[in-house]
């Protein structure tokens, strides 16, 4: 690192490299600058400018997330003047749509109030879906951000409802364009995009068609990267979910080869909602319909719960001593009359590297056969 | 895959073929369209218009079944025109003589005349991929379902090699592994000539290392069935008992008709699942296991890379992890297999493969390895042979075009392709208890281009019975774009109209693999 490349921010000096922005370098030393619109691994674009830092010399604020670091520059991630900024373009995001999260109404100090009032009756009716899980009520409750004098405005666009997994609810979309981004530059399915302009402007998918009859492939990319409550899995909405109450357990997506890393979020025993891990290889937060939506089959009604017995061509229930007599005994039986050779084992490229260990140690060390093999053609 | 899913990103040219990525590898293709919005080259080899084909610069559309004459044919034009690595042919690889004398053979226009392949596209795509800095090949099982499937798959190696583009970031031949771990069931053994690590039956050294471990004597020095060969016996009543763990061979393997007779065939059938599928339903005894979210473990993902399973949610009624099952069975018949988790077993694959040797669970708490990585302090090999390949000196193999076992007549005129779609996986036994996946794709449909619809005078949506030698389903005509004329593709997803009571259970000699991608039919207006 030569001395050419220092900033300055806080007070304090930094190192960058040459073609970082402020913003990453911020985010590098631990500096908390807010972001919206800003999505690791695409083009900025600087639409909500809620990432405004005040530059010495430069005669408006800068939107650090666009904004390269020049040698000396010197900045102040939170004067008062980015602090007024901040507020007001909160103030107006919020004032845009439909954002009653408790801020607009409430004082600060009943701000509490009114949170425990809702953990206790759990109303969605009233409550924005993402409460308590939404970006920018995080940041009006950090920036104490009172919108109550602010008129309320009507959506301009109905909810649409009609996909099986997706809620658009336009009445709470701040614009940022996220979305827009990570449908374009992460998963390049090109479903969506900005459409109309000025106050009439809205995410359209095609030629502003619902998103089952568009390009959309419902990844779900889109909902992920949402900071607010306009984009939701249809589930989490209709099953009223509350972050509070669930865990969440990083594992590996069960569909194809992939790998993919994910985040199962668990509320009483129930995989409530599923999101690609972003601090991780290979998927980086990238999933795909399956591994995102497909996990209903895990709490199936349809789910074998006991083993089963056919007798006279039908299943019965048998208890697990009761199978395993069966099994032991008709393996060793067959064994015996007819060898080895005549037994096989179909492992699977479903279970895990211990079970098919098992499996193959099983079938050599016990059947005594090499008679084993799984669905890798098929 | 030689090299990693991030590396795709890192190529200039990628070749993509019998792969349809954005379907079967969502999460992956999007590496590939992201590298194309990014000015890099994707070069789509398919017979279908897949989506694919929307990123790529360009799209080849062979007739099904020739992939080797094509393969050859870049080859052709690449030696013709001196575009090929020396040092790396001299260096690194043996057989190039021989290779060069079968490939001289398919000039561009011979190629065209048997793939249908424009001859000026096979020299373009020649100079593309050969001048390029890094070019990949991502395959899938467009080239493996063949009859020639393994040939295929080692014409694919000479190119790569032919331009040294092996081992190195941003090159590679890289096949899409299919299941979640496919990868890991044939590194732990789950293949009948091999234990742990490709490590051979046949082997007098490595049967000695596996009865000591093991405590056990008498391991078989035979090189097993393959399934496809199991059911073949099984059919002629030579086999008498199978204990299937999560499969349901009775939608997704060739020749259903024949499968089913197979079945009944057997003495003793035992299937290990987690709902009971249409292979569960034969069985005379059926054991329920532990699905994904309620186990821990691993799996190897298809770039061979070691990966964390958590136990996220407590199983349902009376079900078992499946190796406990197993190990179950195995003490009831005398056998003394015992273990307190996943990870003791775990502990013992480190013992006995050596490529997971240096492979701890603690070590991929938060990210995984990449295999080979043979001691504790490794760091994983993300690419494989950048230095050596694992036989020393790659070996080009002199390969000639071979058709398919069954082509269109005057009886059975079009070609069958089958093959997946986005939201089913499989055979559905999972995806299918999802309304939201259903409503999306909720049944099987016969995919034909507007061309043969209008001959057939069908229009899209009807009924249509599609028959092969082996037998005929029904299902509704979807005209489609992606559709080449001559050739109808089929998801073989659904139970109700199963693709593969149609399909032909021809085997590719090596591999064993059933030649999907090709059979001959004919379709006629549903009753």
């Amino acid at each position: 690192m030569t001395k050419e490349n220092i900033i300055t921010i806080d007070n304090k000096e930094f190192a960058f490299e040459p073609g970082e922005t402020i913003l990453e370098v911020a985010r590098r030393n631990d500096i908390f600058i807010p972001t919206l619109c800003h999505l690791k691994g695409t083009t900025p674009t600087g639409a909500c400018r809620i990432c405004v830092v005040d530059v010495k010399g430069a005669r408006d604020l800068v939107p650090s997330c666009a904004y390269p670091a020049s040698n000396g520059m010197i900045v102040k991630s939170e004067s008062p003047a980015v602090i007024k900024a901040r507020k007001n373009i909160i103030q107006l995001m919020l004032a845009s749509g439909n954002h009653n999260c408790a801020i607009r109404q409430f004082e600060p100090d009943e701000w509490t109030q009114f949170h425990l009032k809702v953990l206790k009756e759990d109303n969605y009716n009233e409550l924005c879906p993402v409460w308590g899980d939404c970006q920018l009520q995080d940041l009006a409750y950090r920036y104490q951000v009172i919108t109550k004098a602010l008129p309320v405005s009507d959506s301009k666009y109905p909810m649409e409802t009609v996909n099986p997994f997706i809620i658009r609810d336009f009445s709470r979309c701040i614009l940022c364009g996220r979305c827009v981004q990570a449908c374009r530059e992460i998963q390049v399915n090109n479903a969506i995009d900005f459409g109309y302009r000025g106050a009439k402007a809205k995410i359209v998918a095609g030629a502003d068609v619902a998103l089952k009859d568009s390009d959309c492939v419902f990844c779900g990319e889109c909902v992920q990267v949402c900071p607010v409550g306009a984009l939701v899995p249809k589930e989490t909405f209709e099953n009223k979910k509350r972050f509070e109450k669930s865990k969440k357990v990083r594992t590996t997506c069960s569909y194809c080869g992939v790998g993919c890393q994910m985040d199962l979020t668990v509320q009483d025993n129930k995989i409530v909602e599923i999101n690609g891990a972003e601090d991780a290889e290979p998927n980086h937060g990238s999933l795909c319909v399956k591994g995102r939506y497909g996990y209903n089959f895990v709490a199936s009604p349809e789910r074998l719960t006991t083993p089963l017995i056919k007798k006279d061509g039908k299943f019965q229930e048998a208890t697990w001593g009761q199978a395993f007599e069966l099994v032991a005994s008709k393996f060793m039986e067959i064994k015996s009359k007819y060898g080895a050779d005549s037994m096989g084992v179909l492992t699977s490229a479903r279970v895990t590297n211990e079970d098919n260990y098992i499996a193959q140690k099983f079938t050599r060390s016990v059947l005594k056969t090499n008679n084993i093999d799984h669905c890798a053609r098929l | 895959m030689t090299n990693t899913i991030a590396d795709i990103e890192l190529s200039d040219v990628i070749l993509v073929t019998g792969s349809n990525t954005t379907e079967n590898h969502p999460v992956l293709s999007t590496f590939i369209k992201r590298a194309a919005l990014k000015g890099k080259t994707v070069i789509v080899v398919d017979p279908r218009k897949i989506k694919l084909t929307e990123h790529a610069q360009k799209w080849l559309r062979p007739n099904p079944g020739t992939d080797i004459a094509w393969i050859n044919g870049l080859m052709n034009v690449i030696i013709e025109e001196n575009l090929q690595n020396d040092q790396f042919i001299k260096g690194r690889t043996e057989g190039f003589e021989e290779m060069a004398a079968v490939v001289k053979k398919y000039t561009p226009s011979y190629v065209e005349e048997i793939t249908g392949i424009p001859a000026n596209e096979i020299i373009e795509t020649a100079r593309l991929f050969a001048t390029a800095d890094k070019a990949s090949i991502c395959y899938c099982m467009g080239i493996t379902q063949h009859t020639c499937g393994t040939d295929n798959v080692k014409s694919l190696a000479n190119l790569s090699m032919l331009c040294g583009h092996l081992g190195k970031p941003g090159g590679g031949v890289n096949p899409l592994r299919g299941q979640n771990n496919v990868q890991g069931a044939c590194d732990m053994g789950g293949l009948p000539n091999v234990f742990t690590a490709y490590q051979k039956v046949d082997d007098p050294t490595v049967i000695k290392r596996y009865e000591t471990a093991w405590d056990v004597s008498g391991l078989s020095p035979k090189p097993g069935l393959a399934v496809t060969e199991m059911i073949h016996k099984a059919e002629k009543g030579e086999f008498k008992s199978l204990y299937i763990i999560g499969e349901n061979p009775l939608v997704s393997d060739p020749d259903l008709n024949h499968a089913e007779k197979a079945f009944k065939n057997l003495e003793f059938l035992v299937v290990q699942d987690i709902f009971l599928t249409e292979t569960a339903q034969m069985a005379d005894v059926v054991l329920p296991s532990f699905c994904f979210a309620e186990k821990d473990g691993t799996f190897s993902n298809t770039e061979r890379r070691v990966q964390r399973v958590r136990k996220a949610v407590e199983a349902p009624g009376f079900t078992r992890e499946d190796w406990r099952i197993t190990c179950d069975i195995a003490n009831k018949m005398g056998a003394n297999m015992h273990y307190n988790s996943a990870k003791d077993i775990f502990e013992e694959i480190r013992k006995l493969t050596p490529s997971y040797a240096g492979i701890t669970w603690d070590r991929i708490e938060t990210k995984g390895i990449h295999w080979p990585c043979p001691t504790i302090d490794h760091p994983g090999t993300p690419i494989l042979h950048t230095a050596q390949f694992t036989r020393g000196k790659g070996l080009f193999h002199a390969i000639d075009h071979q058709p398919p076992a069954e082509l269109p007549d005057a009886d059975y005129p079009y070609i069958l392709t089958t093959g997946r779609v986005i939201y089913h996986y499989h055979t559905g036994s999972m995806t299918m208890k999802s309304d939201g996946l259903n409503k999306m794709s909720p049944e099987c449909f016969v995919e034909i281009s507007p061309n043969d619809a209008a001959k057939l005078n069908i229009d899209d949506g009807e009924m249509v019975e599609v028959f092969s030698r082996r037998g005929k389903i029904k299902a509704k005509l979807a005209i489609s774009h992606k559709a080449v004329d001559g050739t109808i593709f089929i998801p073989f997803h659904f139970a109700q109209a199963a693709a593969n009571r149609l399909t032909n259970s021809k085997l590719d000699p090596v591999a064993k693999i059933p030649e999907f991608k090709v059979c001959a039919i004919t379709i006629k207006k549903a009753a």
